[in-house]
């Protein structure tokens, strides 16, 4: 206890603390304070600014020190709050089973909050929940093969990739030659993303098959490095692949989906004179939210059901011990397979969303970095928890918009976020997992029982 | 003419396992009679484990057959099966000498897993399982009644509901078993179920052991060190060293078998006296 501490001791032990703490930030600042970059007339030059960067490190000195002495005591240095995994927070295991509705409720709300309460911000707020709504599905897809089977995917764009890829295709070239070929009715169009949801979900989880069954073979690190690469292949295929893709132009004019065949457009027959509204360009963006509103609450149905069957029971237990599962007669490459062609599906789906939103894509809205942006909210947010995975993307995605204006800065409060959480909550946000099954009732495991998985 | 030459269940016929330059076993045949408990003993290092692993597909045996014959008189030649087939087809189930449980699923959840092929058969591979058709329902039920059985057996129905990773050493040893129980085995295949429990849990797993064989007929093939329970409860004892059969027989004839204690003799006096041991109760 600090009261019992001899003042003699406490002192110095403070001196010790603040003296890394001095050594911490002169390490830290002699780049970032001490050396300043300069426009010369023949270039760059240095600036060093030695004075600056004595005062900093004197200030995190003197500062270090006094709050030790005065206000933290040493005996609990602050380096014990981040060294360590966060105490138990009673109910925030529970949290789930508050927040899930009352989130839920929430989303189908928002349209009507929105639209009454934000009058000017109502369409960017109404897009920001749209593309929060999409990482929430990706992330519940992902979640699927990573937090449920324990297959670290570090390519998961690629699928939604082929998701997007083939609606595209699919609305600009291949239905518009099929109502020339006179295979089908012109009314196709009017249903083109209808008809090209489930196809670019299939096509997604057969790429997923094709991709899985050379890499399934790999475990842990090497899984990782080569479905990184198999989503680059992806992603490069696409951009020189010119005359099927596009390549760097993209694919623009991608049909806006309609109201099941009804358009949203101004006039005769269009969404607005149907319902006898007065015409808004925000039906089709309220129409899209609800869309990727159901998408994903499909997404997180279908794994919760999953869950609770057979193969995702052999999903967890994959994770939990690959070796006791081939001893008890379970098809670990298949039921590995299963598990990339759901995830790699509902990417699929997400993707086709994607691009009936934005009307263009191109291989750069499918970089490596879109990847670990969906991994990170899986991470953050629990492997194999949905609300977490919800909680994580709003508050990254949300994050990211809110500092916008702080753009450079992002990537380091990303980082920062990603380093806390593994000190304090290795296991993600929410981490506890809840049995699929149970006699008497229903308790949930604890964090440090369950396994990462090891591919 | 004895139980393991008149009707074996498994039949093992110059096995072989190399490892490169290292023969870790060479030449071995054995039966194991069915509705028997059959122990296969030796020195550490004897190759036990292997014979294990080969059995039941963790390893392809260098040369050999392995032929398990089910009571329909259906063969299937282990061999030539991957491991969950050997499981899932020819209903050889084990245990791991160190425990391998689903530490973050509960004790029930782990018994489900174990019954993974046919739940699976009765969800329709998953599909009839996501819209809820009743047979699926029936079977699940089926499927916890099961573990409910093997739960009581092994004394953890209370603690159905926690953790695997929760329970005790001994409750782990015992849960491994019910898992292994719950795949419906004709062949169990156990790698030191002792290890590691005090002497009246080892005298609670010899009871256990003697209820499955006796009462469900199931042949069980096992790896002691535990002198107590091999000599206690083994109908059946094969010896091994360095690879290679040292005694084959019953243990009264073992533990009489001069080859037998020579070989324990030379690698440990506790392991000697625990064979000689016995012989003079």
């Amino acid at each position: 206890m600090a009261a019992s501490q001899p003042a003699a001791e406490r002192l110095t032990d403070s001196l010790k603390d603040a003296v890394v703490a001095a050594v911490i930030a002169l390490a830290l600042f002699s780049g970032l304070i001490g050396i300043r970059t300069t426009a010369d007339v023949g270039g760059l030059g240095l600036n060093f600014r030695w004075e600056l960067l004595a005062a900093a490190v004197a200030t995190v000195f003197a500062g270090r020190f006094l709050l030790n002495v005065f206000v933290w005591r040493t005996d609990k240095p602050v380096t014990r709050l981040f060294s360590g995994p966060m105490p138990k927070i009673p109910g925030l295991d529970k949290l789930g089973v508050i927040a899930g509705p009352i989130m839920l409720i929430a989303a189908f709300m928002l349209p009507v909050i929105s639209w009454n309460f934000f009058g000017q911000q109502n369409r960017y707020i109404m897009d920001l929940a749209i593309l929060v709504m999409t990482y929430i599905m990706l992330g519940w897809g992902l979640n699927i093969v990573v937090g449920l089977a324990g297959l670290l995917d570090l390519g998961y764009v690629a699928f939604y990739a082929v998701g997007a890829y083939s609606y595209a295709l699919l609305s600009t070239k291949f239905f518009p030659l099929m109502v020339e070929l006179g295979y089908a009715g012109p009314g196709i169009m009017d249903w083109a993303f209808w008809v090209s949801l489930p196809l670019a979900g299939i096509l997604a989880a057969f790429w997923g098959i094709i991709l899985g069954f050379p890499v399934l073979r790999l475990r842990g690190d090497y899984l990782a490095i080569v479905t990184l690469a198999f989503g680059e292949i992806i992603r490069i295929v696409l951009l020189n692949w010119y005359e099927f893709t596009g390549g760097p132009d993209g694919l623009s004019r991608i049909p806006r989906p309609s109201f099941f065949g009804i358009p949203f457009s101004r006039g005769e027959g269009g969404f607005a004179d149907f319902f006898g509204l007065g015409y808004s360009p925000m039906h089709r963006i309220i129409f899209l939210f609800y869309l990727i509103l159901i998408l994903a609450l499909i997404t997180n149905f279908v794994t919760m059901r999953l869950r609770r069957l057979p193969i995702g029971r052999a999903w967890e237990a994959l994770r939990e011990d690959e070796i006791a599962c081939r001893a008890l007669g379970i098809n670990t490459r298949n039921t590995k397979l299963t598990a990339f062609a759901i995830g790699a599906m509902f990417g699929g789906f997400a993707g086709s969303f994607f691009a009936t939103r934005q009307g263009f894509i191109s291989p750069e809205s499918f970089v490596f970095m879109e990847s670990a942006l969906i991994l990170a909210i899986v991470v953050l947010g629990g492997l194999g928890s949905q609300i977490g995975v919800v909680i994580a993307a709003v508050v990254m995605i949300g994050g990211f918009e809110i500092f916008r204006d702080l753009a450079e800065y992002r990537m380091l409060v990303f980082g920062l976020l990603m380093v806390s959480i593994m000190v304090w909550r290795p296991r993600g946000l929410i981490s506890s997992r809840n049995p699929s099954v149970y006699l008497k009732e229903r308790k949930a495991v604890g964090a440090e029982h369950v396994a990462e998985g090891r591919g | 003419m004895s139980q393991w030459e008149k009707d074996p269940v498994v039949t093992v016929e110059h096995l072989t396992m190399r490892f490169g330059g290292l023969v870790a076993i060479d030449d071995l045949s054995f039966n194991a009679g069915r509705s028997q408990i059959t122990a296969l003993i030796g020195p550490n290092g004897a190759g036990k484990t292997t014979v294990f692993n080969c059995l039941t597909g963790f390893y392809k045996p260098t040369e050999g057959r392995i032929t398990l014959r089910h009571d329909n008189g259906e063969t299937f030649l282990l061999e030539r099966l991957r491991d969950h087939e050997i499981a899932r087809d020819a209903h050889v189930s084990r245990t791991f000498q160190n425990i391998r449980l689903f530490s973050g699923m509960t004790v029930l959840e782990n018994l489900m897993v174990a019954q993974h092929n046919p739940l699976m058969r009765a969800s329709a591979w998953t599909i009839g399982g996501v819209f809820g058709i009743s047979g699926f329902r029936q079977a699940e039920t089926e499927a916890i009644d099961l573990a409910k059985y093997w739960l009581d057996h092994t004394r953890l129905l209370d603690r159905a509901d926690e953790p695997a990773s929760d329970l005790p050493y001994g409750a782990q040893r015992r849960l491994e078993i019910a898992r292994a129980m719950c795949t419906r085995p004709v062949l169990l295949c156990l790698d030191e179920p002792a290890a590691g429990l005090n002497p009246r849990e080892s005298a609670e797993l010899n009871q256990l052991l003697r209820y499955i064989c006796d009462e469900h007929g199931l042949s069980i093939l096992l790896i002691e060190h535990d002198m107590s329970v091999v000599m206690e409860i083994s109908d059946h004892i094969v010896v091994l060293d360095y690879g290679s059969k040292i005694s084959d027989g019953t243990p009264d004839h073992v533990r009489n078998d001069p080859s037998v204690i020579a070989a324990y003799l030379g690698v440990d006096d506790e392991e000697v006296d625990a064979v000689v041991g016995t012989e003079a109760e």
